[in-house]
């Protein structure tokens, strides 16, 4: 039994009665019991899997409907509710949370007969790009222990790269799913802005944030978004994806599409040498394939990561208000405090990069400082809108490297928050704007994985994913070494 | 020139549910946090789902107070801390962006003078906050989640007002108005609630917050202008502050905090997208909005005669005035305008009683016609009313179950006048000398049939009895 299938190959062999559900989640959690402890990707592993598998076993032998996911492991980072069990968000703060109800996606894969493997690190309330801010112990890379997985959903990563489940959802606000998926060589998938109900995904930027597939190919990303999508009646800001299937004309090709290159993520003084061959190397197989590439310049992309982390900051400080451990939270005793006092005490709890944002948060948007920082971001994300619909009547695709630079050591950024900042570079503008963008894994150079980035315009999944796909055809990347 | 301005806060009590979840909109008669979910509780993940017929109610004010109404509308996130506040922010409605909150720029005529409407805006109401203890080392604060994200309409008027007595009289219009409107019950306690902000010639603003009831609001308002005066008298400066009732000593009090300096970092809630209300929505609330008081009273007199005092105290009261528009049917409608004037609303006082009462329309336009076709006396009337309220059977039913009928056939009258003249051997010797003492033997007969006696036929058969003109 090789762990390494992909979800269409797993739901063959449960198919072809190659091995049972109950055979293949047993070997993952031995999976996970020998490699976890060195990669950290999970913050829980679920108890009732293996009951879990059973049932599906069962309904299987005795011809009863079986959902589509035919009991595979996926994981889920931990800041995605599952009624009864913690959601911490790898924060302190939420260490005793238990969510009172299941958000939509997990009902949606629960339906499907998915195994909810375990929940998954990330950086603490999804704030980061390495794990390193996860307050219970950053992961690591399976390509490399030694460097960071990429984040914030980098435990996601980490479980679907290093074969502990088949996937993983996980969640993308300035790059969240993307970024680690690059890091770690999976397909991370971020989806239009309401394609995906966010309907208990824990808030850090509503505005701009979604919930995707991290997965080991294209295809297996598009059979997740075809059960993951849609409607949601307990989701406002959910838009109606007309039934696409996904899956139908993957395999369509790109002949004849226009690519833009985005000059400003393509600029060769922010990309390190690797990252700027391995790109340059793609925009050649594209045009193999027939694509027809061109330089594309959006001016605001400059701009996009101060606007990022403005509007970010702004929204964080107020998602995060209510994390005043009264109603849920941790143990921590209340009596003999004054209500302001008792507040700043038990949000004494949050980690360095949460307590950040909060400062920022308190600062952009406030009544002296807004017009200079808050609306001006403003500004900015509604001129790149505009920039980005007006290449999309020239393009199909735009592309550039998933991140300017490859997989870092842990520690080596994490006390230059800037210099951090800038790693979110080429990522964020498809949050800013609502556009899906997906990472394909591309190379692997000196050891560790690099990722190319494709966006398409607003609910175009489906080219997307045949672009995607065309790509991912035409690399062949060795095993991970773990 | 004494300024006044209000800032009301009117709960939506006639909707099912609150403004983004489904728990109920009147929480009253909860037990403590019963009636919430991860919702309006601000559990992690939960996401607000506005409530549209809570965008409806609140433009049908709008629209009813002349406002202009936009053709979107947006929510914002006034983010401060506090602990009736599960999520630490409030949604709440904001100029920011053009108007986009519910409406703006509107009047209404309290004592012929024009008080104009600044903003309507929509927002959740907050939890309830329950001080316990008496020590300051014992002192508890208990929070009551029921009532967070109650549908509230707040209504900020301009400094129109000049006197206590015109805000006495504007809130109660705008009570009435509400009520009208079938949009809210006013007389729930809590369910409308307002701050003041008050300067006199010259000086500051001060804003009064914390007043419990209207009857209060009057009370702050009158004894803020007495301060404010005296101050000045005194050439001392009035300072721009807050100010809080303090219900026990009846004066307003310096609130510690300075909340002019409040930073609340407005922005918009992205969890709830921009609402469209087209002509078409704004042309239907238009057409199916209830008539308004005003023109309820002009049509009760024109149409009806009715009296203007009459007409007055029907029309501005929604129950009574829906039964009479029930019972009348245009040729009873003065008859019917006065029982329910006379006699039914001292019977159906509060509202509890009017939600026990069985009473319909037809039930008063029977009595009103068995009144007129002498089938029944006024007295006993008054006892069919109360049997009706309580078990709502008809009229007939009831005057046959409790014997009300008339006693007009003549022989037994006359039977029972025989009784009474025996009895009152004194009062008949009387009679014969003072005509007057007659009323007092039509009484007798009176007690005696419970009423039922015919008045008329009763003076004419004991006249004819005691020989007397």
């Amino acid at each position: 039994m090789d762990l390494g299938i992909s979800a269409l190959n797993y739901v063959n062999g449960i198919k072809n009665n190659e091995f049972t559900v109950e055979e293949f989640t047993l070997k993952s959690l031995e999976r996970i019991s020998q490699v976890d402890e060195k990669l950290h990707a999970f913050l829980r592993v679920n108890d009732l899997a293996i009951k879990n598998a059973r049932e599906i076993d069962t309904k299987i032998k005795s011809n009863q409907n079986v959902g589509k996911c035919y009991g595979m492991p996926i994981s889920i980072k931990d800041n995605i509710c599952i009624e009864g069990s913690k959601t911490t968000c790898a924060s302190k703060v939420l260490e005793n949370f238990i969510a009172p109800y299941t958000s939509t996606v997990i009902n949606k894969l629960n339906s499907e007969d998915a195994i909810i493997i375990g929940k998954t690190n990330l950086d603490e309330f999804a704030m980061g790009l390495s794990t390193e801010f996860s307050a219970y112990g950053p992961s690591r890379n399976p390509w490399n222990t030694d460097y960071v997985p990429g984040g914030s959903s980098g435990g996601s990563g980490v479980s679907v790269s290093a074969n502990e489940c088949i996937a993983s959802l996980g969640s993308d606000t300035g790059g969240s799913i993307r970024n680690p998926a690059s890091f770690c060589s999976v397909v991370g998938l971020k989806p239009t802005y309401g394609l995906v109900s966010r309907y208990g995904l824990v808030s850090y930027a509503n505005s701009i944030e979604q919930i995707g597939p991290m997965a080991k190919t294209v295809k297996d990303s598009a059979f997740l978004l075809d059960i993951i999508s849609g409607i949601d009646s307990n989701d406002n800001t959910t838009v109606d994806n007309k039934n696409q299937d996904y899956l139908t004309d993957i395999d369509a090709g790109i002949n004849g599409k226009k690519i833009g290159i985005v000059t400003e993520m393509t600029n060769p003084d922010g990309l390190s040498t690797d990252v700027l061959d391995a790109t340059n190397d793609a925009i050649k197989t594209f045009e193999n394939l027939g694509a027809n590439c061109e330089q594309v310049s959006l001016e605001m992309v400059r701009y996009a990561v101060a606007a990022y982390y403005t509007i970010t900051s702004t929204e964080a400080g107020s998602n995060l208000a209510r994390y005043d451990n009264i109603r849920y939270g941790y143990e921590f005793d209340s009596s003999g405090f004054e209500f302001n006092s008792y507040i700043s005490q038990a949000r004494s709890k949050f980690g360095p990069e949460v307590i950040r944002r909060m400062i920022l948060g308190g600062f952009v948007p406030s009544a002296g400082h807004a017009g200079k920082y808050f609306s001006k971001a403003l500004k900015v994300k509604s001129k790149l809108i505009t920039e980005i619909n007006h290449v999309f009547e020239k393009f199909d695709f735009l592309i550039s490297p998933t991140v300017p630079i490859q997989p870092f050591k842990f520690g080596e950024k994490i006390n230059d928050p800037v210099s951090f900042m800038m790693v979110d570079f080429n990522t964020v503008t498809a949050n800013l704007t609502g556009i899906p963008a997906i990472s394909v894994p591309y190379k692997i150079t000196n050891g560790l994985p690099i990722g190319i980035q494709i966006m398409a315009n607003r609910l175009e999944e489906h080219s997307l994913l045949q672009a995607a796909y065309a790509l991912e055809k035409t690399v062949d990347l060795p095993e991970v070494p773990i | 020139m004494t300024k006044i301005g209000l800032e009301i806060h009117c709960q939506l009590t006639k909707l099912e549910s609150k403004l983004f979840c489904s728990c109920k909109a009147d929480y009253r008669g909860f037990e403590p946090n019963t009636n919430i979910c991860p919702v309006c509780m601000g559990i992690p993940g939960s996401l607000p789902l506005l409530n549209k017929s809570a965008v409806e109610k609140a433009t049908l004010i709008a629209m009813a107070l002349d406002c202009k109404t936009p053709n979107r509308i947006a929510f914002f996130r006034k983010n401060y801390f506090y602990p009736d506040l599960p999520k630490n922010f409030q949604i709440t409605q904001l100029n920011a962006y053009g108007n986009t909150s519910i409406g703006w720029e509107g009047k209404i005529s309290v004592e012929n003078k024009e008080i104009k409407i600044r903003r309507i805006q929509l927002e959740e109401d907050p939890g309830r906050l329950i001080y316990e203890g008496a020590t300051e080392k014992t002192k508890l604060t208990l929070v009551d989640y029921n009532r967070a994200g109650t549908p509230l309409v707040e209504i900020v008027t301009e400094p129109d007002f000049e006197t206590p007595h015109q805000v006495r009289e504007f809130l109660n219009i705008l009570s009435d108005l509400l009520e009208n409107l079938n949009v809210s019950d006013p007389g729930l306690e809590g369910a409308m609630r307002a701050d003041a902000n008050v300067s006199i010639d010259g000086g500051s603003k001060v804003e009064i917050k914390n007043i419990g009831s209207f009857h209060d609001l009057e009370k702050a308002v009158h004894f803020e202008i007495t301060r404010q005066q005296s101050l000045a008298e005194r050439k001392i400066e009035i300072i721009q502050e807050t100010r809080h009732w303090d219900d026990g000593r009846k004066i307003t009090v310096s609130a510690r905090t300075k909340e002019e300096e409040a930073e609340y970092r407005y922005h918009l809630e992205a969890d709830i997208p921009w609402v469209r209300i087209d002509d078409n929505t704004k042309n239907q609330l238009q057409v199916h909005m209830p008539e308004s008081i005003s023109s309820k009273k002009e049509r009760y007199v024109s149409k009806y005669g009715i009296t203007l005092q009459v007409a007055d105290i029907l029309s501005s009261d929604r129950y009574f005035s829906e039964l009479f528009e029930k019972a009348n049917n245009e040729t009873n409608a003065k008859d019917i305008a006065n029982m329910i004037t006379t006699d039914i609303m001292g019977l159906l006082d509060t509202r509890e009683k009017r939600e026990m009462s069985k009473l319909e329309g037809d039930h008063i336009s029977d009595l009103v016609e068995y009144i007129k076709s002498n089938k029944i006396t006024r007295a006993s009337a008054k006892l069919a009313l109360d049997e009706v309220i309580k078990n709502g059977k008809p009229l007939s039913q009831i005057i046959e179950d409790l014997d009300l009928g008339h006693v007009s056939d003549e022989a037994t009258l006359s039977d029972i006048i025989t009784e009474v003249l025996n009895e009152e051997a004194k009062a008949v010797e009387d009679a014969k000398q003072n005509p007057d003492i007659v009323n007092f033997l039509v009484g007798k007969v009176m007690q005696k049939t419970r009423g039922k006696a015919d008045p008329e036929l009763t003076l004419v058969l004991l006249k004819k009895n005691l020989g007397v003109k």
